[in-house]
């Protein structure tokens, strides 16, 4: 069994992938903007931090949640959202490139706890965090991701 | 894409604020060189004269919990009555210190050496009569060696029993500079 990987101090999460985050905010907002969303995002990553079980996957981890508040305001600015799409580059592992054309067409939160949940193996305090829920509502809606898709394949 | 010091410091600013951090750490600059500051809500928890805080990032949590960020807003106070002891204008510290996970022993020595005035020197044994162990002169120079928050908690201030320095966590250079400026040596 690989040893899991341990929760790196908070520090070294945030040198690692704050000027990642802030171009994908930039990205999605512009730049005036995505000041704002910068910092929620690594409050939000801070509140969930010391809840997490495992340090594996923080880069994953903290995209989905960037790509969350860059959501959150388009959605209190009045524009229309996407979906999640920044997810499905986020590394080339196999389990998530083979989930890929399973997930596209779930509900956005569907789809982002699906994907976090198996193509990511991530936990659902985790899932909570980055969808900014609780852990019963991310087990919610990865249940009923999966129920979708049972019905699409039979 | 670097994240523009504004904007990073808006952030560490904001933990501060929000109350998110388990330990808040900063490098600040004195006479003795650059010192390595760390704080939790209970206080003061480390003080080290390696500067390097990437090589302690791991102990800084093991103190308190993961949640670890430089922020210097959260060290003002330790960084006042710092200058404020380098620069001779303060002989007490009013800063709250946490000592959390030490053994008995240990806070029992740490107290009685708080109570060690400046300007003052104390030997190993007097220190260990103190703390309630006179043969414990040794384990003393333990606690001594081990001392999370040297400066503040004055273990510069024990000497050896013919006044000889002995040693120091941070070096003897340190040590004496110390003493010097307290006017314990000459």
């Amino acid at each position: 069994m690989d040893a899991v990987a341990t929760i790196p101090p908070f520090e070294a999460f945030y040198e690692a992938h704050a000027p990642e985050v802030l171009g994908l905010l930039r990205r999605r907002l512009g730049r005036d903007r995505a000041d704002d969303a910068f910092q929620e995002t690594f409050l939000r990553a801070l509140r969930a931090y010391d809840r997490l079980t495992h340090g594996e996957h923080l880069r994953a981890w903290v995209l989905t949640i960037a790509t969350r508040v860059a959501i959150d305001a388009h959605r209190r600015a009045g524009e229309p959202t996407d979906e999640l799409p920044e997810l499905e580059h986020l590394d080339g592992r196999p389990a998530h490139e083979e989930l890929a054309f399973l997930t596209d067409a779930l509900p956005p939160t569907e789809r982002a706890a699906v994907v976090l949940r198996y193509g990511y193996d991530l936990d659902y305090v985790q899932i909570a965090a980055a969808l900014d829920s609780s852990a019963d509502a991310a087990r919610q809606a990865t249940s009923s991701g999966v129920r979708r898709l049972r019905r699409r394949l039979t | 894409m670097t994240v523009p010091t504004d904007l990073d410091r808006r952030f560490r600013d904001a933990a501060v604020s929000a109350g998110l951090l388990d330990v808040s750490y900063d490098v600040i600059e004195s006479d003795l060189g650059p010192l390595l500051v760390a704080v939790t809500d209970r206080g003061l928890a480390r003080l080290s004269f390696d500067p390097e805080p990437e090589a302690q990032l791991e102990e800084l949590a093991r103190l308190a919990g993961p949640r670890v960020l430089r922020a210097p807003r959260a060290l003002e106070a330790t960084r006042r009555e710092l200058d404020d002891y380098f620069s001779g204008r303060r002989t007490v510290f009013d800063l709250e210190l946490d000592l959390t996970g030490l053994p008995v022993f240990t806070v029992r020595v740490l107290d009685e050496l708080a109570r060690v005035p400046y300007g003052r020197t104390a030997t190993y044994r007097e220190l260990a009569e103190r703390s309630g162990n006179p043969r414990a002169a040794r384990a003393v120079g333990m606690v001594m060696n081990r001392n999370r928050i040297p400066i503040v908690l004055p273990c510069h201030r024990i000497v050896g029993s013919t006044g000889e320095l002995v040693g120091y966590g941070g070096g003897l250079e340190r040590k004496e500079k110390l003493l010097r400026l307290e006017g314990a040596i000459l």
